[in-house]
């Protein structure tokens, strides 16, 4: 049902249309700084590197736009969670566009080095399926279906498992070729900003949980052992 | 996977509460306004020592249940209430009550401040010489305490004798709480007590409710929902006679279980 006021419903919506934009310029963000690394492209990673600024700048604005209509508005129930969680899953958004130029920049660095394809191929598994994860919950956001967010939340562990994969794999390149390790650990820290990535797609599902039911996402489902963070 | 569907909101919910905790019980209560039944099957706990906020539309019947609680409606001819009201185990709508003695007990404040045209001392001493024969100097201490628990004390203690109704309308108010609670009632009751007020004599007006409800019962009608958010510890929403959701304050402002609720506090309705 609308608001007897209509130009509260007007606000609320301008904030989740400000998000939903910037949760697709963040997935973008991703998948491309993702194929920068695999497909070498120093013009693609540069770009993304200029990109992320806007997610700044969104971020900022939705942050005024909350604030504001908390000061105005004095939102309620589902209004008050819906405002609080568009704080927060911004924030997460510009952590994820923070690690995606990061992951860029690092692919200007290791395009200039010899390639290594089977670990690129790793990294690129992972990258795809941090992606995936991330715009499965940025459906979730714009579909509002609860069951798609605990879904995300619920493969956690994969992302992890990759990176622990790629992280013995590193090892394993390092060892047997110090020339490589310039570009290993790089990767490394790429393989740990995807995983990083994929943590943010956790937290917008579990903020998204909280925002349509009002319960923590952890009531959905008993917590097991496997879904513990590895610890690297 | 075990998710219950988020949208299937029940019509009523009304929390339970340990009836040690309770001081006030209403019990399947009825009213009637001649032939117009204005309260229908409404039960809620009122618990001790705790303000307890009651909102909803115009007309759902908040106030209604308000002046049911000290039987003010048996004032006038043709009102009818069925139920049990129960206070410290007894119903007060059974026969043989002591309508007087029962509004000693409870107190009320009305809207809009109804100071008696006489000096501030005589207004909060009134009530108690009708029920108590105290020495001059314990009812100038009587007197004192009230202003004072009524946070109206500093303002006027150096013209107690000048009239009551030569204070601003907050202080006319807050007089009217320091004579509610000058004959030392356990309930108090209040409808919509600020809504005449400004900002800062309504602040004045809640800070004051926030000191009373460590030693008395509270139930406040109020159509401005911070205001029930910020002092009441329980919340019951009314709608067309019905009390429609009722529990603790930060659930229902958070996350109110009904739909009716929800819309009202957030504006979609009312």
């Amino acid at each position: 049902m609308e608001h007897t006021v209509r130009a509260y419903d007007e606000e609320l919506d301008a904030m989740t249309a400000e998000l939903a934009r910037m949760g697709g310029l963040a997935e973008a963000e991703v998948a491309d700084a993702v194929r920068a690394i695999a497909s070498r492209d120093t013009a693609l990673a540069a770009s993304v590197i200029v990109r992320d600024e806007r997610l700044d700048g969104l971020e900022m604005e939705i942050e005024r736009k909350a604030v504001r209509l908390i000061a105005l508005r004095q939102p309620v129930a589902d209004d008050l969670r819906r405002t609080v969680a568009a704080m927060k899953i911004s924030m997460n958004l510009e952590r994820c566009g923070d690690l995606a130029k990061n992951i860029a920049k690092r692919a200007l660095v290791i395009a200039e080095s010899e390639p290594v394809t089977p670990l690129t191929k790793s990294i690129e598994r992972m990258g795809e399926l941090v992606a995936a994860r991330l715009k499965d919950v940025l459906d979730a956001l714009a579909s509002r279906e609860v069951d798609q967010a605990v879904a995300v939340w619920a493969q956690d562990h994969e992302v992890d498992e990759h990176y622990d994969a790629i992280f013995r794999e590193l090892l394993t390149y390092m060892m047997g070729d110090p020339r490589m390790i310039t570009a290993c650990a790089h990767l490394l820290f790429v393989a740990k900003n995807l995983e990083r990535i994929g943590d943010h797609a956790t937290n917008i599902a579990e903020i998204l949980h909280y925002e349509m039911t009002g319960r923590d996402i952890t009531a959905a489902r008993p917590k097991s052992d496997s879904l513990q963070p590895s610890g690297l | 996977m075990a998710l219950s569907p988020p949208h299937a909101a029940p019509d009523i919910s009304v929390a339970q509460m340990d009836k040690s905790r309770v001081k006030l019980d209403v019990q399947n209560l009825d009213f009637y306004y001649g032939n117009s039944h204005s309260l229908k099957g409404v039960s809620i706990p009122f618990e001790a020592n705790a303000v307890t906020a009651l909102i909803g539309p115009s007309g759902c019947g908040k106030s209604t249940l308000l002046r049911t609680l000290n039987r003010m409606y048996a004032l006038y001819p043709g009102h009818k209430a069925t139920g049990k009201i129960m206070v410290d185990g007894e119903d007060i709508l059974g026969p043989g009550v002591n309508l007087s003695m029962l509004r000693a007990k409870i107190g009320m404040v009305f809207q809009k401040p109804t100071p008696f045209p006489m000096s501030i001392f005589d207004n909060v001493a009134f009530g108690v010489r009708l029920y108590e024969a105290l020495s001059k100097a314990e009812m100038a201490d009587r007197v004192e305490e009230s202003l004072r628990r009524a946070a109206l004390w500093d303002e006027v203690k150096d013209k107690l004798l000048t009239s009551g109704l030569g204070l601003s309308g907050g202080q006319q108010q807050r007089l009217c709480v320091a004579r509610c609670i000058a004959v030392k009632p356990e309930i108090l009751l209040l409808d919509e007590p600020t809504s005449a007020l400004d900002p800062i004599s309504s602040a004045k007006l809640e800070e004051t409710v926030t000191q009373l409800k460590s030693d008395y019962t509270i139930v406040i009608v109020t159509h401005n929902l911070g205001q029930a958010a910020r002092l009441s510890k329980y919340t019951g929403f009314m709608y067309l006679g019905e009390l429609v959701e009722f529990g603790e304050t930060a659930e229902m402002f958070t996350k109110p279980v009904t739909t009716r609720a929800s819309d009202y506090i957030t504006g979609r309705f009312g």
